[in-house]
């Protein structure tokens, strides 16, 4: 008896979890008559052509905006894994003055809010000419190389502090630097924080929306989330299916990763508690 | 396992001089694009946002052009600006409310999955799917059209006999729909959950089964107290996430923050002043504001965990 109420509770949790989701997906294939007429979740008629519309609706195609997104999230995952994985290392592992100090710090900057810095680094940006310039992406994958997300480091720490000590210092017997155990220990051995990070820092790029909104002008430089919302600017009913068509498309990739990632994404945030 | 503490990682013992001066110089290297970052993208940033909040700086003009103001825009927002409150009640507004309802459903989720059953690895990842799409412009954009007078939640209704109405542009309910948006995403917080009763000792259930203890008491004498650190982290990271939510109320307002300035969380009003009106000193105060809004929130969240968070490690409760 509890075992089937248990069952239909999750069943009916997994109904209301999915409707949403499932209701996009009918709409993006729904003729503009249907969108308002048909209550429900899957169409009479057929529609695959929202999908033609949404991609070419806009002076620029939207095949340019998901190259744009790839690129600034493909730029910023190597950004993040490099420079987070050197402030690790050096913060979780190498003895040296004022360390405690700027873990501290590192600390800090971890519980700050990114809404806090956006006007100050986008008056940064602005003088160095840096917004609206030759390549517009510079504000926001700079800082990514910078090692400023400070939840990665933190991560990685983590991680570091469970490598054996032994295996440094029995290579620091053999002569090894510290560049070298970087090279030959630790970086090896941090694949699974790495893989992680790379995970995480691509899902979040793509689907940030707040500092892509504030650097990027114009529309050739949009990425996908910003050009999304040139469709609300505009809503009449003949738009809505290919809304909804783009908007599918753009959480493929990160439905994607979801698929193959699953177990590592959901295990991800339990030992670190990252933010979903 | 429970996210680990915010502890300094422990240096075992101290090594011999020659080594660590070369560690020093490893270190700093390895520290550098770091310490870059932490003055050029944060600290002289900060420090130039306190220094513009006094100001009138409006962006279009170079930042030797601004007008000292004292402290006008700080003023401004207390007492001459009442977008500014209403901003302050919708963003608190939706953090009491929202916060508690979500982390209540990944709490209730977690001890529904919590016995193990077939399948029980897909219901976690799909209950986990939300939080993943989260903050994406997408998700927003199937929610206000949810919402909308000829959305699928009004559709809902019409199959009971009930008569919706257009949810998102009413601003009775504008700002439930963005709090049911982040129930919805509970996914995280229940993962975090999950992965703190797991940590609960079986031997403490069997002995409270053995004095005769129902599941009822079960729950309020071992799992809560058990669970009170977990709790706790969720607690703290989803208020702060709370107070920072933008894209949904940006999406369902139009950039906006309204209907009739329902949705004007605090980080979209600043974004209209500072890139909407290019008021840039008015908006380096609001964010200076709300840093030590913020700060002060998680300070009393700490101080009042004190009396309710038990760690099985320390003494008492």
């Amino acid at each position: 008896m509890r075992r089937r109420l248990r069952a239909a509770a999750l069943l009916l949790i997994v109904a209301v979890v999915l409707y949403p989701l499932i209701w996009m997906v009918g709409t993006s294939v729904k003729s503009p008559e249907e969108v308002v007429s048909n209550i429900g979740l899957l169409p009479d008629t057929f529609t695959p052509g929202n999908f033609a519309d949404g991609w070419n609706n806009f002076d620029v195609s939207f095949g340019r905006f998901f190259l744009n997104s790839i690129m600034v999230s493909g730029l910023t995952v190597l950004g993040n894994v490099v420079s987070c994985l050197f402030a690790a290392y050096a913060l979780g592992r190498l003895r040296f003055r004022l360390r405690g100090m700027w873990f501290a710090i590192m600390i800090g900057t971890l519980l700050l809010p990114g809404h806090v810095l956006i006007i100050p680094q986008y008056i940064l940006f602005r003088s160095l000419g840096w917004v609206g310039g030759d390549w517009p992406y510079l504000p926001l994958l700079v800082p990514q190389f910078l090692a400023t997300e400070a939840f990665f480091v933190f991560l990685m720490i983590q991680f570091i502090r469970g490598i054996p000590r032994e295996l440094d210092e029995a290579a620091t017997i053999d002569g090894a630097s510290p560049y070298r155990i970087f090279r030959h220990v630790i970086l090896p051995l941090s694949r699974p924080a790495l893989v992680t990070t790379a995970i995480f820092s691509f899902i979040w790029t793509w689907n940030d929306f707040f500092r892509q909104l504030v650097y990027l002008s114009d529309l050739k430089d949009y990425t996908v989330p910003v050009a999304l919302t040139l469709f609300i600017d505009s809503t009449s009913e003949s738009s809505v299916g290919p809304m909804f068509a783009m908007s599918l498309l753009s959480l493929v990739p990160v439905f994607l990763f979801f698929v193959a990632f699953q177990r590592m994404l959901v295990e991800g945030i339990n030992t670190s508690g990252l933010k979903g | 396992m429970s996210p680990a503490p915010l502890r300094e990682p422990a240096v075992r013992r101290r090594a011999p001089a020659p080594r660590r001066a070369h560690q020093t110089v490893a270190g700093y290297v390895f520290l550098s694009p770091w310490l870059v970052g932490l003055f050029a993208i944060t600290a002289i940033p900060m420090l130039l946002s306190l220094y513009l909040s006094f100001t009138d700086y409006d962006v279009l003009t170079s930042i030797s052009d601004a007008n000292w103001v004292g402290w006008d825009n700080y003023r401004r927002m207390f007492t001459a600006d009442p977008a500014y409150w209403h901003s302050v009640r919708v963003t608190v507004t939706f953090a009491l409310v929202a916060v508690p309802l979500k982390l209540l459903a990944a709490l209730g989720v977690a001890l529904l999955l919590n016995r193990p059953f077939r399948g029980v690895g897909l219901f976690r990842g799909l209950f986990y799917l939300p939080s993943l799409l989260g903050g994406s412009v997408a998700l927003a954009i199937v929610w206000e059209s949810m919402f909308n007078r000829d959305g699928a939640f009004n559709s809902l209704l019409a199959v009971f006999g009930i008569t919706g109405q257009p949810w998102v542009t009413d601003p009775k309910w504008a700002l439930e729909t963005l709090m049911l948006l982040a129930v919805w995403q509970f996914g995280a917080p229940m993962v975090i959950f999950l992965a703190g009763l797991k940590q609960v000792p079986v031997e403490l259930y069997e002995a409270a089964e053995v004095d005769g203890a129902g599941a009822g008491r079960r729950f309020v004498h071992i799992t809560l107290p058990m669970l009170s650190p977990v709790i706790f982290f969720n607690l703290v990271l989803e208020t702060i996430n709370g107070f920072q939510g933008f894209t949904a109320a940006f999406v369902i307002s139009n950039g906006e923050g309204g209907p009739v300035d329902s949705t004007l969380m605090y980080t979209l009003n600043l974004y209209i002043n500072g890139f909407g009106r290019l008021d840039m000193g008015y908006a380096s105060a609001l964010a200076w504001v709300f840093l030590i809004a913020i700060g002060i929130v998680t300070v009393v969240l700490f101080r009042t965990g004190r009396f309710w968070v038990h760690y099985s490690d320390s003494e008492g409760s």
